[in-house]
């Protein structure tokens, strides 16, 4: 397959519609407002008492999942249910084999299956971009996490969290904290804040869990928790990525909470209206005392609702550029 | 060719549903307009009824059966309806009727909501092209079109009908 345009992003079609969802990178504030906006319909959707409309009927979604989730792997499977397509799962562990191989040929089963969309999350970085490279032209592939690369819904779903509770974005403060280094969530929300004009983005947490050259994201560092959260509006919390940890970045669990762990004594510092997000799941204890997860400022369980309106918009809106770039393709050959 | 006052229509459309909803023995309705058009001309019509009654809109983008040929409208708005549609006298209104695909996509999703009572259908303009077996109740004026011509409704004040010709339209782009 030879793209049209060298310079044009994979992911956007001859019209600079999505056509594959696999990062947020280079995405224009226009496409990812138009994100938000489609999701705002599909919310709407999901409080009807037929929570279903008639999309993506006849459409085949197959969720691969290279890596343990289920948050993400629900959500995306209620929210391609909900637009009338037909759903599988597979739940693929990664093998010794090396990752090229292994993936190809995953990739070819699943063709063979005739599905229309893969929802991929594998726990190498650039996976999914691997995917929709080698891919059949006419199959949308959507990122659903890869490493510590991208998790462009978790990005999108926390934005529409944040546009509900605030409005907007033009006169924010919000701080992402903890583990940064690890989170492909943090880097997805930083691209994306500053995409929509989000003024003043900090990241907070321990030297060792900063990534080097974080600041290259037009964000404010700091390593001291009580100083970043100071009259912020949004606190975006992260999980410890246990799994992801290869010792000596902490000293302890126990450390990590009394420094960086969100406080109801902590929180007061940030503005009184100021919401408590996290992508879940959460450490309480760790991250997170109980008290602000369970509070009146968390809005962590309305973050699971609006992702599956959020990952209704981003599985039609790809299916609909896919299907666009086809026709234009066809039309050419002729 | 001239096309009709959206304005001169509307009062006679006002008198035409009265009549239409007083053979029926409809006496609550609930009004319905399909954005976007359809919401401006229900807004009309409501204030020609001296009617204060809660205007619902619909955006029936989710569900259009050209999906696979035209994608997902880019400007989708949420379906607001402040009313039960369960047993309830629907009135529906939309601004141009052509081939009846948008009011068959406007019942699919309606009916997702409830099942009402009945659907009254109202139309400012038929252009006597129905591709599907849909007909309007009420209407404001029937038009035929050459096969390269439009209208286009634009307001929502002043509410004026634009003729569009799709041979220059394309030649524009």
């Amino acid at each position: 397959m030879t793209p049209l345009d060298a310079k044009r992003p994979l992911q956007l079609n001859h019209q600079g519609q999505l056509r594959h969802f696999l990062s947020l990178d280079g995405l224009p504030r226009e496409l990812l407002t138009e994100i938000l906006d489609t999701a705002d319909s599909f919310l709407e959707v999901g409080a009807r008492a037929v929570k279903k409309v008639p999309l993506l009927r006849g459409r085949t979604v197959c969720n691969v999942f290279f890596e343990n989730s289920t948050r993400t792997r629900t959500t995306f499977e209620l929210a391609a249910q909900r637009l009338s397509a037909d759903v599988i799962t597979l739940n693929v562990s990664t093998s010794s084999t090396s990752k090229g191989e292994t993936l190809f040929d995953t990739l070819r089963n699943l063709e063979a299956m005739a599905a229309d969309m893969f929802v991929v999350r594998h726990s190498d970085s650039g996976a999914a971009h691997f995917i929709a490279e080698h891919v059949s032209p006419e199959v949308a592939i959507i990122n659903g996490g890869d490493g510590r690369h991208a998790h462009p819904t978790q990005g999108m779903l926390d934005m529409l969290t944040i546009r509900r509770h605030k409005g907007g974005f033009e006169n924010l403060s919000v701080a992402i904290v903890g583990d940064i280094l690890h989170s492909r969530v943090a880097r997805s929300n930083m691209i994306a804040l500053k995409a929509l004009g989000c003024p003043d983005i900090r990241v907070i947490g321990p030297k060792t869990l900063l990534p080097v050259g974080v600041e290259q994201y037009g964000v404010k560092v700091y390593t001291d928790l009580n100083e970043g959260l100071k009259d912020v509006d949004v606190v975006i919390m992260l999980r410890l990525q246990r799994e992801r940890m290869q010792g000596g970045l902490l000293p302890s669990e126990g450390e990590f909470y009394r420094l960086f762990g969100l406080t109801t004594a902590r929180l007061a510092g940030a503005k009184p209206d100021a919401i408590v997000m996290h992508p879940g799941p959460i450490n309480r204890g760790v991250e997170i005392e109980s008290a602000v997860a369970d509070g009146a400022q968390s809005v962590i369980l309305n973050q699971v609702t609006y992702g599956i309106a959020v990952r209704m918009a981003v599985l039609s809106m790809a299916m609909s550029g896919q299907t666009a770039q086809r026709q234009f393709e066809q039309e050419n050959a002729q | 060719m001239s096309l009709p006052n959206p304005a001169g229509l509307i009062s006679q459309m006002a008198i035409d549903l009265t009549a239409y909803l007083g053979k029926r023995g409809i006496s609550e309705p609930r009004f319905i307009g399909i954005r976007t058009g359809g919401v401006w001309v229900a807004q009309a019509l409501l204030q020609a009824l001296g009617s204060q009654a809660p205007l619902g809109t619909l955006d029936v983008s989710f569900y259009r059966d050209d999906f696979s040929q035209n994608g997902l409208h880019p400007q989708v708005r949420p379906s607001e309806l402040p009313f039960e549609i369960e047993g309830q006298h629907l009135v529906l209104i939309d601004d141009v009727l052509m081939s009846g695909r948008t009011v068959r996509a406007a019942l699919n999703e309606l009916f997702d909501y409830g099942r009402p009572a009945s659907v009254t259908l109202v139309c400012l303009l038929d252009l006597d092209a129905g591709e599907l077996p849909i007909s309007p109740d009420v209407t404001g004026a029937t038009l035929s079109l050459a096969p390269n011509e439009r209208v286009k409704l634009t307001g929502p004040t002043p509410l004026a009908l634009e003729l569009q010709d799709l041979t220059t339209a394309s030649a524009a782009l």
